[in-house]
C-alpha cells in the first residue's frame, strides 16, 4: 500500500513544483514571485519529509527544518525590502 | 523571583523544544533544556518588556482544539474554491473593528484569522482600531466580521484581558 | 491498518500541496492567489510530517516527535509571511477584485517606533 502511495505523492509534490515554477516566471509583481518563492519552500519541505520516509531515514529533518528557519526568513527579508525599501534600518 | 525566572511560560516552551529537537528525553536532555529554557529569557530580557498573562488556561485549551478543527474545514472549503470556477468568486475587503487592545492577541487574531476561515489577515490599522481582512468568497462581509468578533476575538479577549 | 492510515495521511498531505500551488497558479488576482499557499500548503505539509511522525514512530526506535517542530513552526511562520505579503501588495496598489480600501492616512515613521514593538508583529 506505502509503496503505492509514496510514488503517487512524488508525483503530487513535483506537480505543484511545476505549478508554482510557472507562477515564479510570469509574475506578473514581485509580491507574486515572492509568493511564488515561498511556496516552493513549503514544496521542498514536503519533497525531504516524502523521501524521508520514502529511504526510511530520519536523516532529512535537519535539512526540512533548515529550509522552514531559512525560507521564512528569507519572505519576510523580501517582504521588508517591498515595504520599506530597506531591509535592516 | 521575578528577577530569576522572568517569564515561566518561555522557559517551559524552550525546555519543550528543546527536547523535540533532540528528539529524546533522557533526564540529562531534560536538564540541559531546563538550562537553557532558563537562561535565553534571562539573556533576550529586554526584548520582552511585558510578560503576557494568561487568565483562563482552560479556556485557551478549548480555543487551540476549535481553532484546529476550523484549520481543517477551512482547508476544505479554500480546496474547493480553488477547484472550482475562478469566476464565481467573491473577494472582498472586510474592516474588522478591535476591541483586543494587548499586542500579543492582536498578532494572535490576525495569526488564528490568516489560518482559518478563508481570510488573510492584510493591515492593521495605524491606531491598531481595526484589522483589514481579505476574503476569498464572501456573499455578506458584515456577517463575517460579526462571525470573527463572536468565534475568535471573545475567547481571546476572555484568556488575555479579563481579569 | 497502519500502512493503510499512513497512505491516506501522506496521499491527503500531497493533494493539499499541489491543490495549494494550483490554487497559486490559476486564481485571477494576487490576493485571491495569497489563500492557496498560505492555507492548503500548510495544512498539506502538516499532514505529512503527521505521517512521518507516526511512520518513525512505529519502526520500534522509539517515538519520533520532532516533525511536531516543523509543523509548529510552518503554523507560525505562514500566517505572519502572509499577512507580511499583503501588506506588501496593498503598499504597492497592486491591482484587485476586490475594490481597494483607501490607503493609510500617512506611512508610518520609522523614527517614532518604540522599541517595545519588537515583541510582536502585530504592527510595525
Amino acid at each position: 500500500m506505502l509503496n503505492i502511495a509514496v510514488p503517487l505523492a512524488f508525483a503530487l509534490v513535483a506537480a505543484a513544483f511545476a505549478l508554482s515554477f510557472w507562477r515564479l516566471l510570469i509574475g506578473p509583481s514581485t509580491p507574486d514571485r515572492i509568493l511564488a518563492l515561498d511556496t516552493l519552500y513549503i514544496n521542498a519541505i514536503a519533497l525531504l519529509v516524502l523521501l524521508g520516509i520514502h529511504l526510511s531515514s530520519a536523516l532529512y529533518f535537519e535539512a526540512a527544518l533548515l529550509i522552514a528557519l531559512m525560507g521564512f526568513v528569507g519572505t519576510v527579508a523580501l517582504c521588508k525590502y517591498l515595504l520599506r525599501g530597506d531591509i535592516i534600518e | 523571583m521575578r528577577r530569576l525566572l522572568p517569564h515561566p511560560l518561555i522557559t517551559l516552551a524552550l525546555t519543550v523544544v528543546w527536547l523535540l529537537l533532540v528528539n529524546s528525553a533522557d533526564s540529562g536532555q531534560i536538564v540541559l533544556g531546563l538550562l537553557l529554557g532558563w537562561a535565553i529569557p534571562l539573556f533576550t530580557l529586554r526584548f520582552w518588556p511585558d510578560t503576557p498573562r494568561i487568565h483562563r488556561p482552560l479556556a485557551l485549551l478549548r480555543f487551540i482544539v476549535r481553532v484546529l478543527g476550523d484549520i481543517v474545514t477551512a482547508n476544505l472549503t479554500v480546496a474547493r474554491l480553488i477547484l472550482g470556477r475562478p469566476e464565481r468568486l467573491r473577494p472582498v475587503f472586510v474592516s474588522v473593528p478591535l476591541a483586543l487592545k494587548s499586542d500579543l492577541a492582536i498578532s494572535l487574531l490576525a495569526n488564528t484569522l490568516c489560518l482559518t476561515p478563508g481570510t488573510v489577515s492584510s493591515r492593521l490599522s495605524l491606531d491598531r482600531q481595526y484589522l483589514l481582512v481579505h476574503t476569498l468568497d464572501t456573499a455578506d462581509p458584515d456577517e463575517l466580521a460579526a462571525t470573527i468578533k463572536a468565534r475568535y476575538e471573545a475567547p481571546l479577549q476572555e484568556i488575555f484581558e479579563r481579569c | 491498518m497502519l500502512d493503510i492510515l499512513l497512505s491516506l495521511l501522506i496521499l491527503a498531505g500531497a493533494a493539499f500541496a499541489f491543490i495549494g500551488s494550483l490554487g497559486l497558479a490559476r486564481l485571477p488576482d494576487f490576493y485571491t492567489r495569497l489563500h492557496g499557499p498560505t492555507k492548503a500548503t500548510t495544512l498539506g505539509v502538516g499532514s505529512l510530517l503527521v505521517a512521518s511522525a507516526v511512520y518513525f514512530s512505529t519502526r520500534g526506535e522509539g517515538i519520533s516527535l520532532h516533525e511536531v517542530l516543523v509543523t509548529l513552526f510552518l503554523f507560525i511562520t505562514a500566517p505572519a509571511s502572509a499577512h507580511l505579503l499583503s501588506k506588501a501588495a496593498l503598499h504597492l496598489q497592486l491591482r484587485s477584485l476586490a475594490p481597494l480600501p483607501e490607503a493609510p492616512e500617512t506611512l508610518p515613521d520609522p523614527a517614532a517606533h518604540s522599541p517595545r514593538l519588537l515583541a510582536g508583529e502585530g504592527d510595525d
